[in-house]
């Protein structure tokens, strides 16, 4: 019962890496840029609802309708300062960029908000949870959390695929100076992808702050976990990134199980071996390519 | 210099042949300066060689492999952790382990490029840093060389301290130049023309015959072997290791920083960056968070509008290429390159 408790608690945690792991398969997907500084802006996110939370005293659940916007205008204008120029430059530009980005990033919310951790409280919510049988039992919020993760990735693969913007941005991915000549801007569509990832990253960030605490290095552990979660599920596949970041999340927690010392070990492990067993990952790309 | 025998080709030019007698003579000044001066400046020096090393190691990737590594720091830790293993437990002369470390290190990364291999671009960039991570979280599981909270390196300590920092300090420079002259000549060689061909277009050069795999792995390998070199140096200068240094990302961030500075894909590059970032470190260290705001913005800045960097400046104000890897065709008295 232990190991079955293990693998529930594991996938449930999936669902937060999933969330953190769509911004960063949909950016890549759309404009071949892996976002080094991914984690430290869904630090910046939480650290966003801290700072709300400090001054007005708002429900954290709230502040998300002003950190997810905050956060997509934040992308907007990362991606017409920095990435559109660094993604004319060479491939290698905007990983360097991005990378400077992360290192101003953390070491700024370190200066502001000191490096003690912090938590984003809400209430009873918190510890309440779902009694399945006596020995197992499903905390509400970690549920919410994988709702929202499906939700979340469910709306973007539509988006993807129903809307004429997202077929335009299906378009760009593959080729954006054809795209171009059919009439796509693929400034807009970038900027609007750009957009997308960061709100979702915002919801991540937002979610890791209620979940547990974080301090203004935490972000960099958030992408490793977001990354793992993309590769084992299938570069581009969006539904290959909830299912990764749920076998990221359960080989984890089954890890901890196995030795106590190191869960993250465990993942890091379980990944590495996806990479060499299957190295494009358990599903292949469905929507991006 | 004129001629008339038509399609000669030259590796050389008259100014490259002068900055290369220039830099000799530096470092022959360089290698008797324990004899004239303080330890504090050896000791600085020291830590000028280590960063040459590894902005060196780094450009070789980045700049001319293509390959984006976040994840150095694995074997600059690996090497300080092999040389600790070495000479504190199995009595290893300390210098003969950091050599010992150092080739452990390039062996290691020749292993881990059969998995970092399989990815590409940024995702290669993060894999590589799981790997660090990896290895970071296995040295924390290892009680004997001080776990979490680190330890010391005991075996200098019958080293007076003059003999411990003068020696250091010869092996950091031998390392420096070494790491130099060694990347210069691998880029001059048939390997380097792949590798450079690789970088620009993979499958081309691949369509050509250029055995670019081999190619990748093994410039991946020297610079696993030199990080790991510097990573025991800097063991033998700061005499204690902890995990979380030793294998801190920051090094990486270092590392780009140098590189950019100084100039992405140019042989000298990494040196005039690792001169600059040691100015920086010591006269800013101290301010912790603001220093590394300040190197993060820098380096975005650095990319996205000198993406040259000091030494694409200098090359295109003085036309002159001072370590030069390709082939200049002269035809009569005309030059083409």
């Amino acid at each position: 019962m232990v190991w079955v408790n293990a693998v529930l608690q594991g996938a449930m945690l999936g669902g937060l890496y999933a969330l953190f792991a769509c911004g960063l398969s949909l950016m890549f997907g759309v404009m071949r840029v892996v976002n080094l500084a991914h984690g430290d802006l869904s630090v910046l996110a939480a650290y966003g609802s801290v700072a709300i939370f400090d001054s007005f005293g708002w429900n954290p659940f709230v502040t998300l309708l002003v950190v997810v916007p905050g956060m997509a205008l934040v992308g907007a204008v990362m991606q017409r300062l920095v990435l559109e120029r660094s993604l004319r430059i060479g491939p290698l530009a905007p990983l360097l960029a991005t990378f400077g980005l992360s290192i101003a990033l953390e070491n700024l919310l370190l200066q502001i908000f000191s490096p003690d951790p912090r938590i984003l409280p809400i209430g009873s919510f918190g510890i309440s949870s779902w009694q399945l049988t006596n020995q197992l039992s499903i905390s509400w919020f970690a549920l919410l959390t994988l709702g929202v993760a499906v939700v979340v990735l469910i709306g973007i693969e539509a988006f993807l695929k129903r809307t004429k913007t997202g077929q335009a941005m299906r378009a760009t991915s593959d080729d954006p100076s054809t795209a171009e000549l059919m009439g796509i801007d693929a400034r807009w569509i970038y900027t609007v992808a750009a957009v997308i990832a960061m709100a979702t990253v915002a919801v991540a960030g937002v979610f890791l702050g209620m979940r547990t605490t974080f301090t203004p290095s935490s972000g960099p552990d958030y992408l490793i976990f977001a990354f793992e979660a993309v590769v084992i599920g299938g570069i581009g596949s969006v539904r290959g990134t909830l299912v990764g970041g749920i076998l990221l999340g359960i080989a984890q927690t089954v890890g901890a199980q196995i030795n106590t010392a190191d869960p993250v070990l465990a993942g890091d492990l379980f990944f590495l071996a996806v990479m060499v067993l299957r190295p494009r990952g358990l599903f292949r790309s469905s929507v991006l390519a | 210099m004129k001629t008339t025998s038509p399609g000669r080709v030259t590796r050389a030019t008259r100014t490259s042949h002068g900055i290369s007698g220039a830099g000799a003579v530096v470092v022959a000044v360089l290698a008797v300066v324990p004899v004239v001066a303080g330890l504090n400046i050896v000791n600085d020096l020291t830590q000028l060689f280590i960063l040459v090393v590894v902005g060196t190691m780094w450009n070789l990737l980045a700049g001319y492999s293509g390959l984006v590594s976040i994840g150095q720091q694995a074997f600059l830790g690996l090497g300080g952790y092999a040389l600790l293993a070495l000479a504190d437990h199995n009595g290893v002369e300390p210098f003969l382990a950091l050599a010992l470390g150092a080739l452990f290190c390039g062996v290691a990364a020749l292993l881990t490029s059969l998995v970092t291999f399989r990815l590409r671009g940024g995702y290669f960039a993060v894999g590589t840093w799981v790997v660090a991570e990896v290895f970071s979280l296995i040295t924390v599981q290892i009680s004997t060389l001080g776990g979490g909270s680190g330890t010391a390196l005991m075996s200098l300590s019958n080293f007076g301290p003059t003999t411990r920092l003068h020696d250091t300090y010869w092996a950091a420079l031998v390392c420096a130049v070494a790491g130099f002259v060694g990347v210069w000549l691998l880029l001059r060689s048939r390997t380097g023309l792949t590798l450079i061909a690789s970088r620009d277009d993979e499958q081309g050069a691949r369509s050509l015959g250029a055995r670019s795999g081999i190619a990748k792995r093994l410039a991946y390998g020297a610079a696993g072997l030199g990080c790991g070199a510097a990573g025991g140096l800097f063991l033998l200068s700061n005499l204690d290791i902890v995990p979380s240094s030793a294998y801190s990302v920051n090094l990486s961030a270092y590392m780009i920083f140098i590189v950019l500075i100084g100039g992405l894909g140019t042989i000298e590059g990494p040196v005039l960056g690792a001169v600059v970032f040691w100015a920086i470190q010591l006269e800013f260290a101290s301010y912790g968070a603001y220093y590394l705001i300040g190197l993060g913005t820098l380096a975005v800045f650095m990319t996205l509008v000198f993406p040259g960097g000091i030494a694409g400046g200098l090359r295109r104000a003085t036309r002159v290429d001072p370590f030069p890897i390709g082939y200049v065709l002269h035809q009569g008295s005309d030059r083409f390159s």
